[in-house]
């Protein structure tokens, strides 16, 4: 901000620390009010929250239940399956880091490969298979909770959307009455009540309409929830993308000859999808929030678990110190993610098209 | 270009992924798809599966809660473990699903779980209207009132233009409506999703008393900061009797369920506990004998082992066993009042075994 | 001829081949797949021996709501379900202004010239978008509000206001008894400042210059009302201050005022400081949409300030701030529904009690998602009829 507030200026001068305070905090009387005002806002906020967090604050709440926040109830004797996974992440991150330049480049389409092979991998390795598998026992996912639990109801609420967004979209824009009013009302009916409402579909509605011998989880009945809600939004951010095609496109790919699942699957999709990444890189940030709402159908997600810790007999009350770690934690990730995505958006050059 | 190719393959292992998340439950239904969902017991349901899955409470100390160790555990906790000492003769082959007060009855009416025990009061509506079948009383419970000491006071109509905070889905604010009406005394109802949040707005001065089964209470306020502190009030504002319950119509599965609960007290009665079991197979006392499936066809006409109620004597213990592990003198402490046997002048009075 | 050679063509391509019939045939599969899924499910459903109907609605609710508008054990579900619609909007109604008039202050705030002040409302907007509101609820709730002084010793404010963990009292302007004598003129004030208005217009458009000065509408709006207080007996209109009283059993409640219950509190504070970091957001996005050559040009031309604010620059950010901004609201007031975490009686609160109590899982639900579509449906029907005025003020 400050940065841009003095490059802005055409014959780029040298500023001195009190010509920089002058024009920045007191040009005019008002200015010069204003900063006081601040400041004595910023002494007073400033001090409380300082002698609250070195002084008041009790954070061996925090302390001694870091695994009950990162795992829940995850088998402590598992845990390291979930540092396996972590491991994964991160090695595909740093290995996408290190070829980021490689466009086109085989390596490239390896890493793509492996990105999509992680899912099912991650998903095998956390739950495992039966409970006498020797190296992988089974942990259902009912025990999944705490930040283990919100990261994989946001990652896998968005990936699943995501195919039946792009349905949801294409039968929008549909030239097939039926077809285009259903998707419609599908997506402005899910757009227009609370992800609350919901969630409790498909905890307490979703088990009536099934066959007595389908049961879920819990916690597979809150990601068919999310599923179905994040797809809603999805449709609507790759109709966005869809529109960003010119009709050119179009017209030059019915030129050729291409019918039209081909024109949309070699012309179309492709500059459509590429367009639309930021918007569902940011659906997924407010999706990773919303995960939270599953605390009030009683899944033990991040803030369900530090509920549960506030309840914890020798840390009653401690609502405070409690509910500002996950809000730290909160943001920690989805200031990273937001700042990840701007640089994706300027790296795809998404506004210059 | 060509590399978005690899874009289209996402749906098929996002597939992938959901199936090996949802294979547990695919298990499961293979083994249910066998026997026609409706015509056969849930018994044998449950015998196919290898395990029974109760429906619990996982906050609240001394009927069913989250004990360190990551268990289960409690007094409606320990009903459930017996009916698996029951069936297969073995206490541990069960599951438990917590659930909140207001999942509690769904999850028995779409057969997410065999059986319900959490604490739960036996109604007229719930009965009939909601489809169920209640099986036995484990617990009288009564409606109470806890208070700051402080405040002194003894009975409702003290409580003039009190905040009194419950939880919501339950008997408890219905029956609180009922009593501050009856009296036409002015109040203001403070309503929560879950005990702990009831119990924190109760803590934090928010609300001037709360409400809830007088067991509950007693659970709670040993929980808080300073038990003496509060108080809970000599009245009862409604009967709770509490109990297991299965889904509507299925009247094997209800009678195993109702029996085993009976023959825990049945064993009290005859001083059959976990200790002597064994030496009691060698009663002259025909009741015993026919209890512990020495003689007489008990275990079969239910669909059990003969030997069922041995196992559970063993592994879970008669009634006054599990009672006085979680509400007891070694639990929260709570007398046992009204949960003595009839012939000690309490409402238990289990159904003649024969 | 052209009709016959069609009809060749027709006979030419088979039917199974002819693009029309296929259309149809593919709008007639896909509407039989999805009757397919419902009849199943409903088929699943009825297997349950569940039913379905809307008859428990008129039957008593015999539970007590305290929030809103007034309710007995003895109303009916339906009223209960009244209460909770009325509370929800409530809240979205007050919250919608509060967030804007946040929203507008942030917004401006973060394109100060003064650094310090710009920094501020950046640090804000930042933590804010970056954690759930879900979390800050809980924490204002839980971690603010219930630490809060207990009533009997509530901290006083000069009004009074009351401000204790059992929410915040506020003094209250109340009709007194001979306000049916003055409304008459508060009506008589209202018309002739309407009739001043149209008039004011029309010369407008006629001539170009306002002929009435708008100081004229004002003095009238306040002369008329003021001169009716002076004719009639008593006051209209008259305080209604909080006092503390303690109950025959010692009970603390306040007497008079305005109680904001901890819970709107919560809910209201926790909507409005969260859809108010958005809101900025779409403010400067919206005031930095014009380009600066737009000001420049209408100070070249001898606008004044104040007329390159309201008749060049605004009009043009409004038009990009407008559906932003709808989507804000519809937010706002979707978001409201997690009111049922820290016990505030709204619409999906009450619901789930009414569930609770009647075990209609279904009818329930469809009654949550029909009310949260009318409200979302209204808001958005209000704003869109703003936005095409602020569409036809632009051109």
């Amino acid at each position: 901000m400050i940065k841009e507030a003095l490059v802005e200026k055409p014959p780029r001068e040298e500023v001195g620390l009190l010509e920089w305070l002058k024009r920045n905090l007191f040009s005019t009387w008002y200015n010069t009010l204003l900063t006081f005002v601040s400041l004595a806002f910023l002494f007073f906020v400033g001090r409380a929250i300082i002698v609250w967090a070195l002084h008041t604050a009790r954070w061996e709440v925090v302390t001694t239940n870091i695994k009950v926040f990162m795992i829940g109830r995850y088998p402590a004797s598992e845990a390291w399956r979930v540092l396996a996974s972590l491991g994964v992440i991160l090695l595909l991150t740093a290995l996408t880091w290190v070829f980021r330049k490689l466009r086109g480049r085989p390596i490239r389409q390896w890493l793509i490969l492996g990105w999509l092979l992680s899912f099912p991998l991650i998903g095998v390795l956390l739950r495992g298979f039966s409970e006498q598998n020797l190296f992988l026992p089974l942990v259902s996912s009912r025990v999944w909770s705490g930040l283990l639990l919100t990261l994989v109801l946001a990652i896998v609420g968005i990936t699943a959307s995501f195919p039946l967004g792009l349905i949801l979209a294409l039968g929008r824009r549909s030239k097939l009455p039926v077809i285009k009013i259903l998707c419609t009302i599908y997506i402005e009916t899910i757009r227009g009540v609370p992800l609350i409402s919901v969630l409790f579909m498909s905890q307490l509605m979703l088990p009536l309409f099934l066959p007595p011998h389908i049961r879920l989880s819990t916690v597979m009945r809150a990601l068919t929830g999310i599923t179905l809600f994040s797809a809603a939004y999805t449709a609507e951010n790759v109709r966005g993308g869809l529109a960003s095609v010119p009709v050119g496109q179009y017209e030059a790919a019915r030129s050729l000859g291409l019918s039209n699942v081909l024109m949309m699957v070699l012309i179309v999709l492709p500059q459509a999808l590429r367009a639309v990444i930021p918007a569902i890189v940011g659906q997924f940030i407010s999706l990773f929030k919303d995960t939270t709402l599953v605390v009030i159908v009683g899944l033990l997600d991040l803030l369900g678990v530090a509920k549960a810790v506030t309840g914890q007999r020798q840390f009653i009350g401690l609502h405070q110190e409690v509910y500002f770690f996950v809000a730290l934690l909160f943001f920690i990730f989805c200031s990273l993610m937001s700042r990840g995505s701007r640089r994706l958006e300027r790296s795809l050059g998404v506004g210059e098209r | 270009m060509k590399n978005k190719s690899f874009l289209f393959l996402t749906p098929l292992l996002v597939l992938i992924f959901i199936l090996a998340t949802c294979a547990p439950a695919e298990k499961e239904s293979t083994a249910e798809e066998k026997t026609t969902a409706k015509a056969v017991s849930r018994l044998q349901l449950i015998k196919d599966r290898g395990n029974i899955i109760v429906g619990c409470n996982a906050e609240l100390p001394g009927f069913g809660y989250l004990n360190p160790a990551g268990e289960f555990e409690g007094f409606d906790v320990d009903f459930g473990r017996a009916l698996a000492a029951a069936i297969f003769g073995d206490a541990g082959k069960v599951e438990f699903r917590p659930l909140t007060a207001a999942e509690r009855l769904p999850a028995l009416q779409t057969g997410e779980i065999d059986v319900l025990i959490r604490n739960t009061t036996w109604t007229l509506t719930r009965d009939t209207v909601n489809e169920l079948d209640w099986a036995a009383v484990t617990f009288y419970d009564g409606q109470g009132m806890m208070v700051r000491k402080a405040t002194g006071w003894k009975t409702i109509e003290d409580m003039e233009g009190a905040t009194i905070a419950t939880t919501t889905g339950t008997t408890t604010e219905m029956n609180l409506a009922d009593t501050f009406r009856s009296r036409g005394i002015d109040y203001t109802p403070l309503l929560f999703e879950s005990t702990q949040d009831t119990n924190t707005a109760y803590e934090e001065g928010r609300a001037d008393a709360e409400t809830s089964d007088k067991s509950q209470l007693a659970a709670l306020r040993s929980a808080m900061a300073n038990p003496d502190d509060h108080v809970i009030l000599d009245i009862t504002m409604s009967k709770e009797p509490l109990g297991p319950l299965t889904a509507h119509g299925d009247n094997q599965w209800n009678d195993v369920v109702r029996w085993v609960v009976w023959g825990m007290m049945e064993a009290e009665e005859k001083g059959v506990s976990s200790k002597n079991v064994d030496e009691m197979l060698n009663s002259n006392d025909p009741t015993i004998r026919r209890l512990l499936g020495v003689e007489g066809e008990a275990g079969k006409s239910l669909g059990l082992p003969p030997d069922f109620m041995v196992k559970v004597i063993k592994q879970v213990g008669n009634y006054a066993e599990v009672y006085d592990r979680h509400l007891g003198p070694q639990g929260i402490n709570i007398p046992r009042g009204p949960n003595r046997l009839w012939k000690d002048g309490g409402l238990l009075y289990p159904m003649a075994w024969r | 001829m052209g009709k016959v050679r069609t009809h060749k063509s027709v006979a030419i391509v088979p039917f199974w081949r002819d693009i029309r019939v296929l259309r149809i045939l593919a709008q007639l599969a896909f509407l039989m797949v999805v009757i397919a899924i419902l009849l199943w499910a409903i088929s699943n459903y009825r297997a349950r021996g569940l039913i379905f109907g809307y008859s428990f609605l008129s039957k008593e609710a015999s539970f007590d709501l305290a929030e809103g508008i007034p309710f007995k054990p003895t109303d009916s579900y339906a009223r209960a379900f009244l209460v909770g619609v009325v509370n929800t909007v409530r809240v979205a109604v007050i919250g919608i202004i509060l967030a804007t008039l946040l929203g507008l202050v942030t917004g401006i705030a973060r394109l100060s010239r003064n650094w310090l002040l710009r920094k501020i409302a950046t640090v804000y907007i930042e933590i804010i978008r970056n954690t759930p509101l879900l979390v800050q609820l809980f924490f204002l709730y839980f971690a603010v509000i219930m630490k809060l002084p207990r009533l009997s010793r509530a901290i006083v404010l000069a009004g009074p206001v009351y401000i204790s963990n059992r929410g915040v009292v506020i003094p209250w302007l109340r009709l007194a008894e001979s306000f049916r004598l003055w409304w008459p003129f508060l009506l008589l004030a209202a018309a002739w400042a309407g009739v001043l208005i149209v008039i004011r217009r029309r010369t407008i458009r006629r001539v170009g210059r306002p002929g009435i000065n708008l100081l004229w509408v004002f003095s009238c709006l306040i002369a008329v009302p003021v001169l009716g207080w002076l004719l009639i007996p008593g006051n209209p209109l008259r305080f209604d201050l909080p006092d503390l009283v303690t109950r025959s059993g010692g009970v603390i409640t306040v007497d008079g005022g305005v109680t904001l219950s901890s819970e709107f509190t919560a809910i209201l504070t926790g909507l409005v400081i969260y859809t108010a970091a958005f809101i900025a957001e779409v403010v400067r996005a919206g005031i930095q949409s014009v380009p600066k050559g737009q000001a420049e040009a209408a100070r070249a031309q001898g606008f004044t300030n104040r007329q390159i604010l309201r008749l060049i620059v605004l009009p043009q950010a409004l038009r990009v701030i407008i559906p932003p901004l709808i989507s804000q609201y519809l937010n706002l007031t979707k978001n409201s529904s997690l009111a049922i975490a820290i016990g505030f009686l709204d619409l999906y609160a009450v619901s789930q009690t009414m569930l609770n109590q009647s075990g209609r899982v279904v009818e329930v639900f469809l009654m949550i998602m029909g009310s949260y579509l009318a409200i979302s449906l209204t808001i958005s029907l209000i704003m869109n009829i703003i936005n095409k005025r602020i569409q036809i003020v632009e051109r």
